[in-house]
């Protein structure tokens, strides 16, 4: 920690560290299973690293094994799991010790879209049960369906923290797509509109952020264009998405984004 | 008292089980040495010690009987320098980062692992003695129960301490390594001087003067006079040498020991203090 404080669940950084570990659980980025340990022995393990009694750590895994559909691999060791039960074990472990703060550094990453879906209905379980839970991801849907509050880290500083319908609300009622003979003519013509809150050029079009109802707006976009003698090759009209605030946040396409990431502060309801 | 040493213990004993190859060469590969370079070797002994006249008044035991000792020595220094290999896979693996981020002191990873690589320095020396007495080795020749079992637990106790000294030598070395195969070229390299500058296969009476005195800092010199104290007695022949060992030096010899696995302990506490997790 180079400055500053920080305080988990009550429990200084700096002065109590122990304390901090003990209210924390970790769900780490690349998986961390010995591969020659058995499914319950994983999390025996992790029970008694934390001190758990024997009572308290039997029920709970029991507990935990049906909440993330593995007891069937109870006794089958961490080699023979397909990726998305490992994950899932992963998930259970991080829920041992029944923390206060879960943090998951991108638990679905390289996942099939079901055993997504299905961490996410544990994820929200979890968080339903009293859990604050720091998760990072590069998936923006992933984002705006779990969170209670986004932040956009970009270049290692958070840059816009809000609720996902703040931030999508933020860039306006509708994103109009336009791709025109005259793009930076469009753009001037188009900032003037006091129903405009603003025009991004993209590679080959602009995106016009609109405060109103774009589906009543548009026709009347396009005939000023066409009246300021510039001719519309394409349109398209959509709300904003987790996508597009990203972008609009971090000024770059998300498919060459190299180090940055977005982390999603989730409050956990008490 | 936080019990953390013994998860770290269970886990690595688990493990060991569980390999039954790894558990299997363990206990065979120290047999080995002694049915196939022991037996070789003492017959050559014998056979160039014929002619030597007999020391009168001590118990001339064979070759085999004198290295029966060493071969126990050398696999606790195997099973002891590699033990901490584990930590090394931990580490790469990302498997040490759940350890290193709970409430476990630090320490107890240390001091587990230490516990298991004496466990099973146990488990060896134990199968290697009674192989050893299958094969003709003459430990424990014309004691008592009560002393044989005297004896067992002071070679227990010399093994204990050296098992650990060297474990932690190896924890230290694992846990700043990068590549098991960095790891595993300072073992070897490692093992080299400790296990030729001692008594364990020969005599270190005639070593030159400055080998002679290596021997004598050599744990595993410390070791070997140990076991061959309480397997053989105070005073014996072998390969036309008389070999005593008093009271004063056995004691000397422990005490050696346990001051290498104090040293090693600090050495490989301060080198976790510095691990971090990323």
């Amino acid at each position: 920690m180079q400055k500053g404080r920080v305080t988990i669940a009550d429990h200084d950084l700096r002065t109590e560290p122990e304390k901090v570990r003990e209210s924390i659980g970790i769900v780490f980025q690349e998986l961390t299973l010995d591969r020659d340990m058995t499914v319950r022995e994983i999390l025996e393990y992790h029970g008694r690293l934390y001190s758990m009694p024997k009572a308290q750590r039997q029920a709970r895994v029991d507990e935990l094994l049906s909440l993330v559909e593995l007891e069937a691999k109870r006794n089958v060791l961490t080699r023979y799991l397909s990726g998305g039960m490992k994950r899932r074990l992963e998930i259970a472990r991080g829920l041992m010790t029944r923390p206060r703060v879960l943090f998951m550094d991108e638990p679905t990453i390289g996942l099939d879209p079901q055993t997504r879906i299905r961490i996410w209905d544990y994820v929200k379980d979890i968080n339903r049960q009293g859990t604050t839970i720091f998760l990072t991801t590069h998936y923006m849907d992933e984002a705006d369906q779990l969170s209670d509050r986004i932040s956009i880290i970009d270049h290692g500083e958070i840059i816009v923290t809000g609720k996902p319908w703040e931030l999508k609300n933020a860039l306006g009622e509708d994103l109009i797509y336009l791709e025109t003979s005259d793009n930076r003519g469009a753009s001037s013509l188009l900032e003037k509109l006091d129903t405009v809150k603003g025009v991004r050029g993209k590679s080959k079009g602009i995106i016009a952020m609109v405060n109103v109802d774009g589906t009543y707006l548009l026709p009347e976009i396009m005939d000023k264009l066409r009246n300021g003698g510039i001719k519309i090759r394409a349109v398209n009209l959509k709300k904003p998405s987790m996508d597009d605030v990203f972008v609009h946040y971090t000024g770059k396409e998300l498919r060459d984004t190299g180090t940055e990431k977005t982390v999603l502060v989730k409050p956990g309801r008490r | 008292m936080h019990k953390g040493f013994l998860t770290i213990y269970w886990r690595d004993m688990l493990r060991f089980v569980r390999f039954r190859t790894l558990l299997f060469t363990s206990l065979v590969q120290p047999a080995l040495w002694l049915a196939f370079f022991g037996v070789a070797m003492s017959n050559n002994f014998e056979r160039l010690t014929a002619t030597m006249p007999v020391i009168p008044g001590v118990r001339a035991v064979g070759y085999l009987t004198f290295i029966g000792a060493g071969v126990i020595a050398m696999t606790t220094l195997f099973t002891s320098l590699f033990g901490g290999t584990v930590l090394l896979f931990d580490k790469n693996w990302g498997l040490m980062r759940e350890t290193l981020s709970s409430p476990l002191p630090r320490i107890h990873i240390i001091i587990g692992i230490g516990l298991s690589a004496m466990t099973k320095s146990f488990i060896q020396a134990t199968v290697i003695m009674v192989f050893g007495l299958l094969l003709g080795v003459q430990f424990f020749e014309g004691y008592t129960a009560i002393q044989v079992l005297a004896s067992l637990f002071g070679i227990m106790l010399f093994i204990g301490a050296f098992s650990l000294g060297f474990l932690f030598l190896s924890a230290a070395i694992a846990i700043t390594m990068e590549s098991p195969e960095g790891m595993q070229a300072v073992i070897t390299l490692l093992t080299m001087p400790f296990f030729f500058t001692s008594n364990a296969l020969y005599p270190a009476n005639s070593f030159p003067p400055v080998l002679r005195a290596l021997s004598t800092v050599n744990p595993l010199t410390h070791l070997v006079s140990g076991i061959r104290y309480f397997a053989i007695g105070s005073e014996f022949s072998s390969i036309g040498l008389r070999y005593t060992y008093t009271q004063e030096e056995v004691i000397v010899s422990f005490l050696a020991l346990l001051a290498f696995a104090g040293i090693m302990f600090l050495i490989a506490r301060w080198r976790f203090t510095r691990v971090t997790v990323t």
